[in-house]
């Protein structure tokens, strides 16, 4: 029996159709738009002005504070303007224009293939130093700054180490390419990460429907003590980290807590190969993995791409948009953004482009709830979005905090599932948002 | 190329492939078979009276959704037909046409849209409808056509009474049930649906299979069948282990009237019952206990309905009290 999480969850069609298509490069992009604020907390400050000269890889905005992290410049060329843009969530956000000029690295990185394995000679500070200058943020879409989520809080213990290689959005094979690719540079990424975590074990858990990246990973670990692999059974959002402890070493996060609580720490498969390459190669986080696909997408991609460049290029990199486009997403179907137009930039939380075809690229028509449950038994965290959404219609939202709306993760099941099609995520979503403001606003 | 216009909307952009009007034509193909037989046993009389109340209740529907409500109409969505087809199910094959109107209008006006239409209403409609008529005209809900193999006409038959009203009478007039065993149906003819009774609820196997054929479509579970079939096993297995010349056998009572109908059809209508599986456990196990009631101590030979209406009362009250367990739920001391 695969392991999986035991409540609720959906089984969407999978749709992996860019599975297998090699991580390839594109051109650097003419102008580099890059954003500030890219991860969970502050927003990073400028440190560069109109008319410098940057390289690649040199830190353009500093963090501000501790949860924030550094951002650094993809590509190399002139600062031409700090101004706002449109970003992946249809907001204006300030974002530094580089117009490119060559492609010229930082002399510190290392830009060989080869595969650096003396991570034992590694010192903890040094680790955490390279992983917090690098501005590294959670690659799978929630863009926590990684630096963060890998300080231990005083008096607790972190026992397991898990690698979130599951990847269970539809679509997306970013994660599932890279593992296939870089199999040991992940493997020396898992053994950096212990160390500072001081993690006794370090679990990687990985769908079934990627069963050549468990085989892979898993011969590739025979060489690394404590590193153990994990095919899951394909349930989604098994991704979502609190699914995946559960999964994985049958604890459950308890409510409003971190993985810490539990013993565990919790990082993406990319965040693990982008801390092998700030670790060992003196990389920062400029570029990252993106799939690029759509049913009517003539060329399926999986596009290793500089963060500020335009999806429009990575698309054209894949053949182009095709006609009948009705949506195009940031992400994956489930938990993916709709973006705005064709030129939003690609993000440290970029995972994916999808593009969807008109004919669905619009919702089902709603009805009224028939009370079927379904929601309930689709709700991974055990809520009653039926009972949510119709509290957030009559704007009881004190109520919708004793029903636990914050402990909704917006995987979107139960919106998936409702045969009435009514969107019950968009009504719980606007219900957490009062009641976050609501607690601020009590403080 | 240039796109003039992206879809911009929240998450998730994929649906599962689920949608009301599936969920409410699997019922009406479960449905089916249980209709097959009826034809079988009790002829043309049975489309005659599906017809007329499935017709009825469309047109009400319609017309409240038209001319009372002013809104938009929804009557493509199938849920007619299910209240038209069950409530057909509830009543002997022998009724007049206007009695069927009068329990369309019941049904449909009263039960469900008064409450705002599908989704809203607290009480199965059908059995709503159904129950209207069994009190208002107890004659001729309760005179059933004997059932005999089909012979495609229009005809008046010979009336009788169901297995679990003679059980009634008989009781009443001091008799032993082994005694009036010997003048019912044997069970295989029971299970088969050669017997008395309303159009649907005659033949347990045709009904059995509609709902494995709706368990294996999800659209309903077994929580709520499995529950009624076994309270009602149970119950009546104690009592028939106390005084077998009283009580009937559990499979008299598992075979007879109504139970299956209502256990697989009615108990299990979406709106009305609850949502989580201990919900339905509560809620079948409630609908068993009060038929047995009922039909031993009650006036009635036959409680499903009226069991199935009173349990529909307190779904909310079980939805409250069976809360699933949230995930990570910090447990106060």
């Amino acid at each position: 029996m695969l392991k999986t999480f035991s409540k609720g969850g959906v089984h969407p069609k999978e749709n992996k159709i860019s599975t297998g298509c090699k991580i390839t490069q594109i051109e650097v992009p003419k102008q580099a738009c890059i954003f500030v604020s890219q991860h969970i907390g502050a927003p990073a400050e400028p440190i560069v002005t109109k008319g410098d000269f940057v390289k690649v890889g040199q830190i353009i905005a500093k963090a501000k504070g501790f949860v924030s992290a550094n951002i650094h410049s993809s590509v190399s060329g002139t600062v031409v303007k700090i101004d706002k843009a449109i970003d992946v969530n249809g907001y204006k956000q300030t974002a530094i224009f580089i117009d490119t000029d060559g492609d010229q690295w930082l002399d510190t990185i290392d830009k060989s293939d080869e595969i650096k394995f003396d991570f034992q000679n590694k010192e903890i500070e040094e680790i955490k130093a390279k992983i917090t200058e690098s501005g590294l943020v959670g690659s799978g879409g929630a863009t926590f700054p990684t630096h963060v989520k890998i300080s231990i809080p005083e008096g607790k213990v972190c026992e397991h180490l898990i690698i979130n290689a599951v990847e269970c959005e539809p679509y997306l094979t970013a994660d599932h390419q890279l593992m296939l690719e870089h199999p040991e540079e992940i493997m020396i990424g898992c053994k950096l990460v212990q160390k500072i975590t001081r993690a006794k074990k370090v679990l990687i858990g990985i769908e079934n429907n990627k069963q050549d990246a468990v085989k892979l990973l898993s011969e590739v670990a025979k060489k690394y003590p404590d590193i153990e692999v994990f095919a899951l059974k394909v349930k989604y959002p098994q991704g979502a980290e609190k699914q995946l402890i559960k999964s994985l070493v049958n604890r459950e996060v308890p409510s409003g807590k971190l993985p810490i609580e539990v013993g565990c720490v919790v990082q993406n498969v990319g965040t693990i190969f982008s801390i092998y390459e700030a670790v060992m190669k003196n990389k920062p986080f400029f570029e990252r993995v993106v799939t690029v696909t759509g049913k009517s997408l003539t060329k399926q991609s999986n596009i290793l791409a500089r963060i500020g460049t335009p999806i429009n290029l990575l698309i054209e990199a894949a053949g182009g948009i095709p006609e009948n486009t009705g949506k195009i997403i940031g992400g994956g179907p489930m938990m993916g953004k709709a973006l705005v137009n064709e030129f939003v930039p690609v993000t440290k939380g970029t995972s994916g482009i999808l593009l969807m075809p008109k004919n669905q690229s619009t919702r089902p028509q709603s009805c009224n709830c028939i009370r079927c449950g379904k929601c309930m038994q689709a709700c991974p965290m055990g809520l009653e979005p039926y009972l949510l959404k119709n509290l957030s219609v009559l704007g009881m939202f004190e109520e919708m905090q004793t029903e636990h709306v914050l402990d909704c993760v917006e995987c979107g099941c139960c919106s998936f599932t409702c045969p009435a099609g009514i969107p019950l995520l968009d009504h719980i979503r606007l219900g957490k948002a009062t009641v976050n403001k609501m607690l601020r606003d009590k403080k | 190329m240039r796109i003039n216009k992206l879809t911009i909307s929240m998450s998730p952009h994929n649906h599962g492939n689920q949608s009301v009007k599936k969920i409410m034509y699997g019922v009406i193909i479960a449905m089916l078979p249980a209709l097959a037989v009826s034809i079988y046993y009790f002829g043309l009389d049975v489309i005659k009276i599906n017809l007329i109340a499935i017709a009825s209740c469309i047109c009400i529907e319609w017309l409240v959704q038209k001319f009372l409500l002013k809104g938009k109409t929804t009557i493509t969505d199938g849920s007619a037909v299910i209240t038209g087809m069950l409530l057909a199910f509830n009543l002997p094959s022998n009724l007049p046409w206007w009695i069927i109107v009068i329990g369309a209008v019941v049904a449909i006006g009263i039960g469900k849209m008064t409450f705002g239409g599908l989704g809203n209403n607290p009480f199965n409609p059908a059995l709503v409808g159904r129950v209207f008529l069994l009190i208002s005209f107890p004659v001729q809900m309760t005179s059933w056509p004997v059932a005999k193999v089909i012979d495609f006409t229009f005809t008046d038959a010979t009336t009788g009474a169901t297995p679990l009203a003679i059980i009634k009478e008989g009781l009443k007039n001091g008799k032993g049930i082994s005694e009036l065993m010997e003048g019912l149906p044997e069970y295989t003819d029971m299970f088969m649906g050669h017997m008395g009774g309303s159009l649907g609820e005659i033949s347990a196997i045709a009904l059995i299979i509609g709902g494995i054929f709706m368990l294996f479509r999800k659209i309903i579970s077994w929580h709520i069948p499995v529950a009624i079939l076994c309270s009602v096993a149970i119950f009546t297995g104690i009592l028939h282990g106390i005084n077998p010349e009283q009580y009937a056998s559990p499979v008299f009572h598992l075979l007879s009237g109504g139970l299956i109908l209502g256990a697989i059809f009615m108990a299990t209508d979406m709106v009305t019952s609850p949502m989580t599986g201990k919900g339905m456990l509560i809620y079948g196990v409630g609908i068993g206990v009060i038929t047995v009631l009922i039909r031993t101590y009650g006036s009635y030979p036959e409680g499903v309905s009226f069991a199935i209406l009173m349990m529909n009362a307190v779904v909310p009250l079980i939805n409250n009290w069976t809360k699933p367990k949230r995930f990570g739920e910090i447990i106060k001391n």
